[in-house]
């Protein structure tokens, strides 16, 4: 299958590793990836902060380079989110209902990476090897706006050489929240205490989730503190083989 | 964009839907009283444990969520109608109805009716209404003492105290602090008063006996008021409500006007919503129905006042109405991360958490309030647990919106504003966007050991508890063009 990849911003600047490993991932199935180079961001920050006029060019952007495109996917569960949940309604605000049409038909093919890999690739075991003990974190848009459920379980279950530690109050919020994180710090900081007592409960040396933003949180936390556990995204875990760890 | 007809009436100085500070001030002070957080957590994770046993053993939850939501939406569509029906039945059972259409008005109608029934005292029950309107402080300056009833709202009152939850107004308590308030402020409290709660809930009774039997006047508010009969509805735990809806020889009704349901029948829905959202029981205990006035059997003069207090003004707005399906439950208290660890104080208003983020700054307009819709990670847990599908995240969103639509009417544009701006103009250009990319990398310097320690403002609020990751050498795109070429 040809799969445009929607690296997000996010992952294109701070992380590249996670756009990698999903190319990686994706190729090593047998699918054609494509990385369409006037993609930009899905505008998620301007619509959460309140700034929907502004990302209404965001949006026309990103309609315009995917329309093209067969099947879309996002290693991200809240970017996905917002092409799926935000992007007709912020057309609408304005008044564009072709706009919102087309947004529309696009999201119904943009997918995130274990939604892609579970319900339209059909796979579970993607044949990856990762030995060292895992903990995930369901992040709030993967779980409650996309309803991932336990697909990026499944798919870790079968990761070779991984030990899978569950974490405690898992679908609490982690406090990252997008600009909530520098509007509100100190509740913010609150939540990740709580959340970093969790992962470090399960005694894992790894904390991943489906979202760069809220891992960017959670290891900035593990990080400051010198706490041991470290971050990686699940297309990383589920892109590394004994071969290319 | 939209047009608001109506215009938020709840005036600045009366009333409680205001805060002193902005919430992420207010926060901070809260997070750090220890005694707080963990009366807070013990509460809310008891709560939520037991809505969601109750929860789970329906298996038309999903229905009866849909079902509320629909009969909500309808009623706020003809809300004009629902309430002249409303008005017209009450009046056909010997009821007074009372229109105000803001607390001023509210409070001013209420001390006179309990003025004119010749009262200095009255018993309050279930009303965080009256207390959204400021009505104990309007009936104390008339002279008039007014005595809470509800135990919880007992303590908030003995302790000089604000409520801090919906439903539990005392959440921010524990017992030995009740019972410390007790002999404080309660007169003739035993000195030896212990903090069980069989000893707790005696002595309230003992005091508040004498206040039941004494009242002449009741004031209560109202879970629903059905318009088909006029029949007017409160749910609780304690009877007391009750005995405030019953023994005095007049009673007074202050309720929202998005409190109407259309008919009878609705009742079914609502009365298996509420108590499992609410306290976590399949049936509340007491249940007390009215209708009008009947001889010999209750207090035998009933006034309902309908308050609009800015409710118009969230009915004007398409999205923003949806705030108006409320039915008080706090369900969406007990779940939402951040009202755990802040409690209700630090939203400022009488209706907190997630909720209130929504219907407070609409009441009292978003410029009022402004703080209060960030308030919120926008994690979703709320629209998961409301009984009424309420979408708060993308209410919350909403309000976001139009704060900064109503600020951008202003001449001098905020940093982040200017921020916004810069942010979506480097975005709209994938040439801009890969130019600011390249520019982001000289923060490369700033790191040590694969981190950043520290960033200047306004990101110093990320590292200020969090290290910031590095920029990598190369990006995702770079990466792919040396690897891939140009071509897609």
């Amino acid at each position: 299958m040809r799969i445009a990849l929607f690296v997000t911003c996010l992952a294109d600047t701070l992380f590249p590793g996670v756009g990698k490993a999903t190319t990686a991932l994706l190729e090593r199935l047998g699918h054609d990836v494509t990385f369409p180079q006037a993609q930009t961001c899905c505008g998620q920050m301007h619509v959460n902060t309140g700034y929907l006029q502004q990302a209404l060019p965001l949006v026309r952007r990103y309609v315009e380079v995917f329309e093209d495109c067969e099947v879309i996917v996002a290693p991200s569960g809240s970017c996905t989110g917002s092409v799926r949940h935000q992007h007709a309604m912020v057309a609408r605000r304005y008044g564009d209902e072709a706009l919102a049409r087309r947004a529309e038909a696009v999201a119904a093919r943009t997918y995130e990476l274990s939604e892609l890999l579970t319900d339209v690739l059909g796979v579970e075991d993607v044949g990856a090897y990762y030995p060292h003990r895992v903990t995930y974190h369901p992040t709030c848009h993967s779980l409650r706006l996309l309803g991932v459920g336990d697909r990026p379980l499944r798919l870790l279950r079968r990761v070779a050489g991984l030990d899978l530690a569950v974490l405690p109050d898992a679908e609490t919020c982690c406090g990252f929240g997008g600009t909530f994180a520098v509007k509100n710090p100190d509740v913010s900081t609150a939540m990740l205490a709580d959340k970093m007592r969790s992962v470090l409960a399960t005694g894992a040396e790894v904390c991943t989730a489906g979202d760069s933003s809220c891992l960017m949180h959670i290891g900035g936390g593990l990080s400051r503190l010198r706490a041991g556990p470290r971050t990686v995204h699940l297309a990383e875990i589920l892109g590394s083989t004994r071969d290319q760890p | 964009m939209s047009t608001y007809l109506g215009m938020p009436t709840a005036p600045p100085g009366v009333g409680h839907l205001r805060g002193t500070q902005p919430f992420d001030i207010a926060a901070r002070r809260a997070l750090g009283n220890s005694q707080l957080r963990r009366n807070l957590a013990n509460a809310t994770s008891t709560i939520r444990a037991r809505r969601a046993a109750v929860v789970g053993e329906l298996p038309d939850w999903e229905a009866l969520r849909e079902a509320g939501r629909a009969i909500k939406a309808e009623t706020m569509a003809h809300l004009d109608r629902y309430l002249e029906q409303l008005e017209e039945q009450v009046t056909a059972r010997g009821g007074t109805v009372h229109w105000a259409r803001d607390a001023i008005e509210a409070n001013r109608l209420v001390t006179g009716l309990v003025t004119d029934a010749g009262a200095r005292e009255v018993v309050k029950s279930k009303s965080i209404t009256t207390d959204e309107i400021g009505l104990n402080e309007a009936l104390a300056a008339a002279g008039i003492t007014a005595h809470e009833t509800d135990l919880a709202e007992l303590i908030v009152q003995l302790g000089h105290d604000r409520p801090s939850h919906i439903l539990v107004p005392a959440i921010h308590r524990n017992r030995a602090e009740i019972r410390d308030i007790f002999l404080r402020e309660m007169p003739g409290a035993d000195p030896g008063l212990t903090d069980a709660p069989a000893d707790l809930t005696a002595a309230a009774r003992t005091h508040l006996r004498q206040r039941f039997l004494a009242a002449r006047v009741g004031i209560s508010g109202a879970n629903f008021a059905v318009a088909e009969t006029g029949t007017l509805g409160v749910v609780e735990s304690e009877g007391n409500g009750r005995m405030c809806l019953t023994l005095p020889e007049t009673l007074i009704t202050v309720m929202g006007i998005e409190k109407v349901i259309p008919r009878w029948q609705d009742l079914e829905v609502f009365l298996q919503l509420l108590p499992r959202s609410s306290t976590g029981e399949r049936m509340n205990p007491y249940t007390t129905l009215w209708t009008g006035v009947t001889p010999g059997d209750g207090p035998q003069r009933f006034h309902l006042v309908l308050l609009d207090n800015g409710r118009t003004a969230a009915l004007a707005d398409q999205v923003g109405r949806q705030a108006l399906h409320c039915i008080r439950c706090s369900a969406c208290l007990n779940v939402c991360p951040v009202y755990e660890r802040t409690g209700g104080h630090a939203y400022g208003s009488v209706y907190p958490g997630p909720i209130g983020a929504v219907l407070s700054p609409q009441l009292t307009g978003v410029e009022e309030n402004a703080s209060l819709p960030y308030a919120s990670s926008l994690c979703g847990a709320c629209y998961q647990a409301c009984p009424v599908k309420i979408d708060i995240p993308s209410l919350l969103v909403h309000l976001r919106a139009r704060h900064v639509e109503e600020r951008r009417q202003r001449r001098v544009p905020s940093p982040e504003s200017v921020t916004m701006a810069a942010a979506a103009w480097v975005m709209a250009s994938p040439g801009r966007y890969a130019a600011a990319q390249r520019a982001g990398q000289a923060g490369r310097v700033l790191g040590r050991d694969g981190r950043i320690r520290r960033l200047p403002p306004p990101l110093s609020a990320w590292t200020s508890a969090r290290d910031a990751p590095v920029p990598p050498p190369e990006t995702f795109r770079d990466w792919w063009r040396r690897e891939r070429g140009t071509a897609q």
